[in-house]
Formats: C-alpha cells, sequence, structure tokens
C-alpha cells in the first residue's frame, strides 16, 4: 500500500465479497455457503423434473439430502452420495478449494478431494429453506432490465477473474 | 500542460477534505458499535460530526439527532437528519475534488439549474451538500432533505412503493441500532423481503441493487461479531444513500430535455455485484442543430446471479443490440428524442438509436474531449464515489501500477480492471496513450482506464473494456465461455420447470 493511501476502513470502493469462478450449473444449478451450512441444489441425474436440497454443515459436518419434496435420498446412508459429491465438486469450482474448507472447518487433504475428508452423520436438515432460497435466486433473471442512472453502481466495481 | 496541472492535483487534497472526512468517520464509527452501544468515545464522535455542521441549516436538526442518539432514543427523523448531514460533508468534499479536477483539465461544467420551488423538490433537497454555502435558500433545501421529501412522495406515490420504501427504511434502522458489529443471520436474512418489495417497483431499482449488494456484504464478511474488520466507511456510504433514497425514492427527477444528434461512444464502465450488472457508456453528444457538444453518459443494467460473471455478463444486456453493438464496433450513434436527465444520464432507448459511421474513440477524445461541455452533479448524488470523469491521458510510461507523466505519477485503478473485456494491468503496462475515468477513493486521484492504445511485441494493439459487448473476440475466452456452457439458459430452463408450480 502507498504511504499516502488510507486506511482500508476509510476507503469507499472494495471488494467485500471475494469473486467467483464461472462453472457449469446443469448438475448444480445451485451452491451457497450460507447459515452456517455448504448447500444447495442438485438435479437428479434421471428425472429431469426432480431436483435434491443437499447440504453439509460447517464444523459437524452433518449431512443431508432429499428430494425437493422433502423424500430422503436413497444414496445417502453413512457415506456422502453421489448428490453430495457433486455438491461439494461444483462448490470447490465455484469459491475455490480453499474458501470451502475454511468455510466447513475442514483441512483440505492431499489429494484435494474435500468429500473424502468429511466424516459427518447424516442428519436431515429441512429443504425448503433452500429449496426457496435457490427459487429467490431464480426469480433474479425475471427481473427486468434498468435504464434508471443507477448511481448507487458506482460502489461496486467491475468483478476481476478469480485468481 | 496537463501533466503540471495534473501535479498540481495530485500534490495533495484541497483544503479541509482530510478534516471533513474525519468528521463523518465519527458516524461511520457509531454504526460499527450501533446506536443502542455507544460508548463515551463515539458519543463524543458523534458530537463533534453535530458540531462541524452546526453553522448549516442542518445544524438544529442534527443537534437534536445526535442528543437523542447518545441519550438512546434514535428515531427515523433522527437517523435521517443524520444521513443528511454525512451527504451534506461528503457533498463538499466531492464538490472541493471535482473543482480542482475541472480545473486540471480545463474542463468547463454547466452550473446546476435550482427551479423555483427548489425547496420541496427531492433533486434540490441537498444543495446543502454544497457546503460551504450556507445561507437561507440552502436552509429550505437542507429542510427539504430530511423531512419534506417523505411528506411529498407519499402523496403521489401507490401503496406499494410507500411499503417498500417503510421496509427499507425498518430495516436500516434496525441496522443503525444494531452496529455492523450485531448484524446477525436473522437481520440479513430479513433484508431478502425489503429487496423483493424494492425489485417490484421500477423506479426504485437503485434502491434495491444497493441493499441487496450491501446485504451480499454482510453475509460475507458473516459472523460479524468477530470479523476481523469491518468496511466502515464503505458500509456507511450505502447505509446513508439508502436511508436517504427510502424517504422518497430516486431523485433524479423528471426529464430535463429531449435530445437528438450523434453521440459518439468514449468507452464504457461495467459495475457488478453478485445480482446486479450494469454497463455505464460515457460519451460525446454532437446535438443536432449545431449547438456544442456536451459529456453525457448513459446506462443499461440487468439482474444476474452470482454465477454470471466476466465475459457472460454482455449477454444479459442484449437487449439493446444498437448500443452493445456500437461498443464492439466502435461505431457512432444517431441518437432520436432520447430523454436526457439535468445529471447528463441519457435515459437509454435502443428503438430511438441507430448505429452509424465508425468512430475511433481515441479520435472522439483527441478531437472533442476538450472542447465539451460537462453536466452538473445532481445535488444528492455529490459524494467521492460518483466522481468518473472521462479523460485522455498521452505520452507516458507505465509498469501497470503507475502512469508516469514527467515528475507526476497517476496510480492505476488495478481494481476496476475489467474481467468483462481485453484491458488488462499488462496492457497498461505496455500503453502510451489511455482513455480513462478520473476516479477518487481512499484519500488519491486513481486512473481508470477504458482503453488502451499499446505496443505490444512491436505491434500496435488496442483494447477497449468494451470489445467483447456483442460476445468475446478473443479465442481462449471464447473457449472458456463455450466450456462453462451459457449459464442463463441452463437457469432459465431450471426455473421454467420448479417456478411457476
Amino acid at each position: 500500500m502507498d504511504a499516502d493511501e488510507a486506511a482500508w476502513e476509510r476507503h469507499s470502493v472494495l471488494r467485500v465479497v471475494p469473486p467467483v469462478a464461472p462453472r457449469k450449473l446443469a448438475k448444480v444449478p445451485f451452491v451457497e455457503l450460507a447459515d452456517g451450512r455448504l448447500q444447495g441444489v442438485v438435479s437428479s441425474g434421471s428425472d429431469i423434473e426432480r431436483v435434491y436440497v443437499s447440504s453439509i454443515a460447517a464444523g459437524s459436518h452433518a449431512m443431508s439430502c432429499s428430494t425437493n419434496n422433502n423424500r430422503p435420498c436413497g444414496g445417502l446412508h453413512g457415506t456422502a452420495c453421489k448428490h453430495l459429491g457433486s455438491l461439494v465438486d461444483e462448490a470447490v469450482v465455484q469459491y475455490g478449494v480453499d474458501r470451502v474448507a475454511r468455510y466447513l472447518r475442514v483441512e483440505v487433504p492431499e489429494d484435494g478431494r474435500l468429500i473424502g475428508a468429511l466424516r459427518g452423520q447424516v442428519e436431515r436438515a429441512p429443504a425448503a429453506v433452500v429449496f426457496s432460497r435457490f427459487l429467490r435466486h431464480l426469480t433474479y433473471l425475471e427481473v427486468p432490465d434498468s435504464t434508471e442512472p443507477l448511481a448507487e453502481m458506482q460502489w461496486f466495481p467491475t468483478s476481476q477473474a478469480v485468481r | 500542460m496537463l501533466e503540471v496541472k495534473l501535479k498540481a492535483l495530485l500534490d495533495g487534497a484541497p483544503a479541509g477534505v482530510d478534516a471533513a472526512l474525519d468528521v463523518v468517520a465519527g458516524l461511520d464509527e457509531a454504526l460499527v458499535t450501533g446506536f443502542a452501544r455507544l460508548g463515551p468515545e463515539r458519543a463524543e464522535a458523534l458530537t463533534a460530526f453535530a458540531g462541524a455542521l452546526a453553522g448549516t441549516p442542518l445544524g438544529a436538526r442534527l443537534g437534536e439527532a445526535v442528543e437523542k442518539a447518545v441519550a438512546g432514543s434514535v428515531s427515523d427523523e433522527h437517523l435521517a437528519a443524520l444521513a443528511g448531514g454525512r451527504s451534506a460533508v461528503l457533498g463538499a468534499v466531492h464538490d472541493a475534488l471535482l473543482d480542482g479536477l475541472d480545473e486540471a483539465l480545463g474542463r468547463s461544467r454547466t452550473a446546476w439549474q435550482t427551479t423555483p420551488d427548489a425547496a420541496v423538490t427531492p433533486s434540490s433537497a441537498a444543495a446543502a451538500s454544497t457546503g460551504s454555502g450556507g445561507g437561507a435558500a440552502t436552509s429550505d433545501s437542507a429542510e427539504a432533505a430530511t423531512e419534506t421529501l417523505g411528506d411529498d412522495a407519499a402523496g403521489a406515490a401507490s401503496a406499494s412503493v410507500v411499503g417498500a420504501l417503510a421496509g427499507c427504511r425498518a430495516w436500516l434502522r434496525e441496522v443503525a441500532i444494531t452496529g455492523w458489529r450485531g448484524v446477525d443471520h436473522e437481520l440479513t436474512t430479513a433484508c431478502d423481503r425489503v429487496v423483493e418489495a424494492l425489485l417490484a417497483v421500477p423506479g426504485l431499482r437503485g434502491l434495491a441493487v444497493l441493499v441487496d449488494g450491501l446485504a451480499a456484504e454482510l453475509r460475507a464478511l458473516s459472523p460479524l461479531a468477530t470479523a476481523e474488520r469491518v468496511p466502515a466507511r464503505r458500509w456507511a456510504d450505502m447505509w446513508a444513500r439508502g436511508l436517504l433514497l427510502a424517504q422518497a425514492g430516486a431523485w433524479h427527477g423528471d426529464v430535463a430535455e429531449v435530445v437528438s444528434g450523434r453521440l459518439l461512444l468514449l468507452g464504457v464502465d461495467v459495475q457488478e455485484h453478485g445480482t446486479a450488472v450494469r454497463a455505464q457508456v460515457y460519451a460525446v453528444l454532437e446535438p443536432a442543430g449545431g449547438r456544442p457538444s456536451r459529456l453525457v453518459r448513459t446506462s443499461v443494467a440487468a439482474a444476474k446471479v452470482e454465477t454470471i460473471v466476466g465475459s457472460a455478463v454482455w449477454r444479459l444486456l442484449g437487449a439493446h443490440p444498437v448500443l452493445m453493438g456500437a461498443l464492439a464496433d466502435h461505431r457512432s450513434v444517431e441518437i432520436t428524442d432520447m430523454p436526457l436527465l439535468a445529471g447528463g444520464d441519457l435515459v437509454w432507448h435502443d428503438d430511438r438509436a441507430m448505429a452509424s459511421t465508425p468512430a475511433d474513440p481515441f479520435t472522439t477524445a483527441r478531437v472533442q474531449l476538450a472542447e465539451a461541455s460537462a453536466p452538473p452533479v445532481t445535488p444528492l448524488d455529490r459524494h467521492p464515489v460518483q466522481i468518473a470523469e472521462p479523460v485522455l491521458v498521452e505520452g507516458y510510461s507505465s509498469d501497470g501500477r503507475l502512469v508516469r507523466l514527467g515528475e507526476t505519477a497517476l496510480p492505476v485503478d488495478l481494481d476496476r480492471l475489467p474481467a468483462h473485456g481485453p484491458v488488462t494491468a499488462g496492457l497498461v503496462a505496455a500503453s502510451s496513450a489511455c482513455i480513462g475515468l478520473m476516479r477518487w477513493d481512499g484519500g488519491r486521484w486513481l486512473l481508470q482506464p477504458l482503453a488502451v492504445q499499446a505496443t505490444v511485441k512491436r505491434k500496435a494493439v488496442v483494447a477497449h473494456t468494451g470489445d467483447w459487448a456483442m460476445g468475446p473476440t478473443d479465442p481462449k475466452v471464447v473457449k472458456a465461455e463455450a466450456k462453462a456452457g451459457d449459464a442463463v439458459a441452463v437457469l432459465r430452463e431450471r426455473a421454467r420447470r420448479l417456478l411457476r408450480r
């Protein structure tokens, strides 16, 4: 930093939210680190109308996977199902392995595969909250364009690529 | 010439700027701990904040607001007064900085026209923010800034607008009382409903994207109680602007005039957060009928989700093909009967625009930029972060971090180098001419490149931030985009199947 430059706290323009990387969304359309969980929505491999809501709790690594209609995932007993595997893989693409590991509070294993380091119990978490957050996420694509001056956006500079 | 004047500009902030920002920091710190937990030190800083504005039209109101805040019974009106006072101080800082820049650039700026009924129109409300002035007329405007504003709009606005604004004010009040450090999961989540209500009203889009962006940052730094540090100035900026907007909505006002003529584009600045992107285009307008050229801006914005980033954001702006095409192809645009707001913003209508002859932005900058007159700044928009003056800088040397003109070194705004276009720090380092925006933050001037002319491996290279507006032209980027697939299409398909149940 420059000697003349003011302290971080005294800047108006700062990058507070770390950048995310683009990724293929077909398999896992939604991932987030929120509510103390890595959680998201995974498309069913067999039924195009069905999705699974999967989550892993930070710290305890408690695992949950069920359909959006709250039916438990048949593949999840004791070890992570393929939906949870996809969720973690895609979260790593989107946020980077370090950020996901830090959030879940897990050491990154030597092979870099986080899912192998997670040994949580199966513990059903409610799918409704995550699913409604996903639906809310989708509604942004329905918001019409704006040609208002939007001076507010001056606080939000362009995104940069993930380093 | 520019070199000498820039040196004067860069050598130090205008008198009073540092002191004014110290005063603002007093309020910003209070927002970190929250009005419910003001210790003696914070209370003293708040009192100093009110004291600094004692001689202004907002003085009495602020005095009362701080007194109540310190006593632990701050009301919505008091908070609005604090936000208004903060904006007044930063408005004065803005004016001092912009005056200095205009002088260095030799730029002539149209004066803000105060309408006769200024005291009750939102757009004039922060004439108080012109700072040093004072006097009776400003007094009326300052009154308007904090109170009349709300009353005015309530009469005309629909129930959904009133409800959305009230919800937003309530959330901002909770945040102020709790303080950034006290914001928890519940309070952050409560913002979702506020944003949904605001997004439903097109005229409140600015407030919606502001509050949504703020909420995402609160989430990113949570748990805030133990966060290493809190961006106090930045969040207080957003809080204050949000609270003022939540009184009666946006203040950019009615259409000042309708213009036709030739638009010569200088460049584009793309701004974004997780759920919003906007392309703001800077241009010289040659009005039909041979009147003098003017600097204008125009802006198109779209909602998005955080996984749509980089060059993919351009696809979201596809509903404005004339503007995007002109950016990508470096063409001028003929516009007919386009609304122009008093602050210099053209309200873009793609159907009133027609792509015209090729026009190199560097030629426009060399031939027209010095002569074109700049628009006045809408009073309540006066804040250092809003300073973004297009400039042409030539004949310098650069390492990508600094642009050196003789003995003058101007830092490059590296944080604003885009992921959505081909302008990189490497190209800036190899460049000798740049169209950019002069910005000010963190106590210093910065140059944000919009376009560069460079020499790479003895070949001339020109890059503009809008070169990929119709899709990337760099094969590597095309490949990366293809690999990620069309995020919008995938999500729309998911939405179609899952949303309408």
